[in-house]
């Protein structure tokens, strides 16, 4: 197992503290994600995940606790900050609406000119991120001009850009078509795949999580309330339907079928499983 | 023919052109579409295939630019007409936060009724009556802007039904909900076609939201290019797959199945007629 890159530590955070709107969105979280992991952290709504993945990179600093980079409080100090803004690159949600250059070019130049990266450096990562996102042809044209989903992918390719070590996504895939989905989620897994670079991702969609996770975390108002390998997460649907989530439809799927007396292997929660798992039996069938 | 909600002709519409002397591109170009009262249709289609250009054409936001669009035998085009036409056709969109007009839960549902005019008393009873229907009536005196997605999303609905509409036209409401909030607006929308006869129309990303309609047109570049009942249109899987959009977890689970020559039904829309469908295949000697 890898070892972790970045931590938190008993985070707790209070959104306006002292008044009558005082609310705790985090309270004492331990998180941590590994080299070059992909982590998908799922929750209801109001659970606390942007709270917490705008901490990663210093956006917000804890009322208590610590996070960590790589052993080092990155609110320490100002060059503790700043280096965890390159390292740990953080995609909002609905990062589309964020975009306000003139051409794309510019809009995912943005964050490598702050890194104070010489012209030809820029010039490299900006073709290298538009490449991951599948918008080289596009970098001349006005941001406005194009497409929803077009938008979200530059956005995502303006943090690319910076080349962090760990990628961190609020809820990507919301409001896209599936078409739009399946290619963000494509355009993620390479830039992971390419550079090694851990990915969190924050996310409603299980089956999506499900597809590539490594690891999950569920957050439930404000704390973590379970970790795992997604099969077993997934296993146990019902707490996570009381917590407002959902089980993929496959789990629920083999979960029926077992009630129903077919023999399963193992644990099942994408289509490619179940579908795996079943020829295996209709190969049984065929021999017997 | 009084069975008739919504009867669209020949549609044509685009929108201005930004760049002067470029001939504006048509956004819906033919559309041809009869929906019967009472009845609840699904629309899916990639982004950019004019759903919500189309969904705004049914209360006379926009109006057609070729063909016409009747509701509930008024053309839309009669601007004598257009207040009757919003008050029978409600729309609920995909910002909860932009619906939300007020500071407190019953004076927001209420914002419509008045606007049309309808007498206090009257109103009192409609606004309670749609945050019953909603379940949200023990919210009623809360602020919306403290409450989750989901619910922000149930209070806009119940605003739309304080107008008591005949349609209500919900453009992609569950797009920026959990699995709970999408899972209480579908039970609302069940419950408007059964218990109020409302037609509903639903414009969605999810194909498992779109399974539990009775009819799902599917939209791409402007024009409609599938239409028929769920079990029908789902099982064209390769032609979805072809204009963007996917099929429900477990019909695509039977067509891989079926890919490999196990003989099993393809159209099961739903996890548990799946699980049967499954059991009874696998536990044949
Ligand atoms: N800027 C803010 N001020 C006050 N409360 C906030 C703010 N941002 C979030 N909250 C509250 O903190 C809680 C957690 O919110 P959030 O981190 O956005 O959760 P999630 O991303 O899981 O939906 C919610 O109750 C939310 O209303
Ligand atoms: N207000 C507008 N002005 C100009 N073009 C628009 C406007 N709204 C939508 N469009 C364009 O019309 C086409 C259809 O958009 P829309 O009806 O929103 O599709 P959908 O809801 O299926 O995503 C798209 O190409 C979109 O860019
Ligand atoms: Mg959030
Ligand atoms: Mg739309």
């Amino acid at each position: 197992m890898n070892e972790p890159i970045l931590k938190t530590e008993n985070l707790t955070h209070v959104y306006s503290p002292g008044t009558p709107f005082e609310m705790t969105a985090l309270n004492g979280v331990d998180l941590e994600i590994r080299k070059g992991e992909i982590l998908g952290i799922i929750g209801h709504t109001g659970s606390g995940k942007s709270t917490l993945i705008q901490h990663l990179n210093a956006l917000i600093k804890p009322t208590s606790g610590r996070v960590l980079l790589e052993g080092r409080d990155i609110n320490e100090s100002k060059s503790a900050i700043r280096q965890a803004r390159s390292r740990v690159g953080l995609v909002f949600q609905y990062p589309e609406y964020q975009l306000f250059e003139e051409t794309v070019y510019k809009d995912i130049a943005f964050g490598p000119k702050n890194m104070k990266l010489s012209p030809e450096e820029i010039d490299r990562r900006v073709r290298e991120a538009a490449g991951f996102v599948g918008v080289e042809e596009l970098l001349d044209r006005s941001p406005f001009d194009l497409s929803g989903g077009q938008k979200r992918r530059v956005a995502i390719a303006g943090v690319i850009a910076m080349m962090p070590e760990v990628l961190v996504l609020d809820e990507p895939m919301a409001g896209l078509d599936p078409g739009g989905c399946r290619e963000i989620m494509d355009n993620i897994l390479s830039y992971h795949d390419k550079t090694g670079a851990a990915v969190v991702v924050v996310t409603h969609s299980m089956e999506e999580a499900a597809r590539r996770a490594d690891r999950m975390v569920v957050l439930n108002h404000g704390t973590v309330a379970m970790s795992g390998a997604p099969e077993e997460i997934f296993a146990r649907g019902d707490e996570l339907r009381k917590m407002g989530l959902a089980a993929p439809v496959m789990t629920e799927l083999s979960q029926r079928l077992r009630a129903l007396g077919v023999e399963l292997p193992g644990t099942v929660y994408t289509v490619e499983q179940m579908a795996a798992a079943l020829l295996e039996l209709e190969g049984g069938r065929g021999r017997a | 023919m009084d069975d008739t909600a919504i009867k669209i002709e020949n549609l044509t519409f685009f929108y201005p052109s930004e760049e002067e002397g470029q001939a504006p591109e048509d956004v819906l170009s033919g559309v041809d579409l009869t929906v019967e009262k009472g009845s609840f249709t699904a629309i899916l289609g990639h982004n950019g295939s004019g759903k919500s250009t189309l969904a705004r054409h049914l209360n006379a936001l926009l109006l057609p630019k070729g063909g016409s669009v009747t509701v509930f035998g008024m053309d839309t085009r009669d601007e004598e007409l257009t207040l009757e036409i919003r008050r029978r056709v409600g729309m609920v969109f995909q910002n909860p936060d932009n619906q939300i007009v007020s500071n407190v839960v019953e004076e927001d549902v209420a914002f419509a009724p008045e606007n049309l005019g309808i007498p206090t008393p009257e109103i009192r009873t409609r606004v309670d009556e749609a945050l019953k229907t909603v379940g949200m009536y023990e919210f009623r005196t809360h602020a919306p802007h403290l409450l989750s997605g989901g619910q922000k999303q149930r209070i806009a609905i119940a605003g739309v039904l304080a107008m008591r509409p005949k349609c209500v036209v919900f453009d992609e409401p569950t797009a920026m909900l959990d699995p709970q909030g999408r899972r209480d607006v579908m039970r609302i929308i069940g419950r408007m076609k059964k218990e109020l006869g409302t037609t509903v129309i639903l414009i969605t990303h999810h194909m498992e939201e779109a399974a539990m309609a009775d009819r799902v047109v599917v939209m791409s570049d402007g024009q409609i290019a599938m239409d028929g009942a769920p079990g029908e249109v789902f099982t064209r899987v390769e032609e979805l797959e072809a204009l963007g959009l996917t099929v429900p977890d477990t019909v695509k689970l039977m067509w891989e199945l079926r890919q490999k020559g196990v003989d099993v039904p393809l159209d099961t829309l739903d996890v548990e007629e799946c699980a049967k469908a499954l059991a009874e295949h696998f536990k044949k000697k």
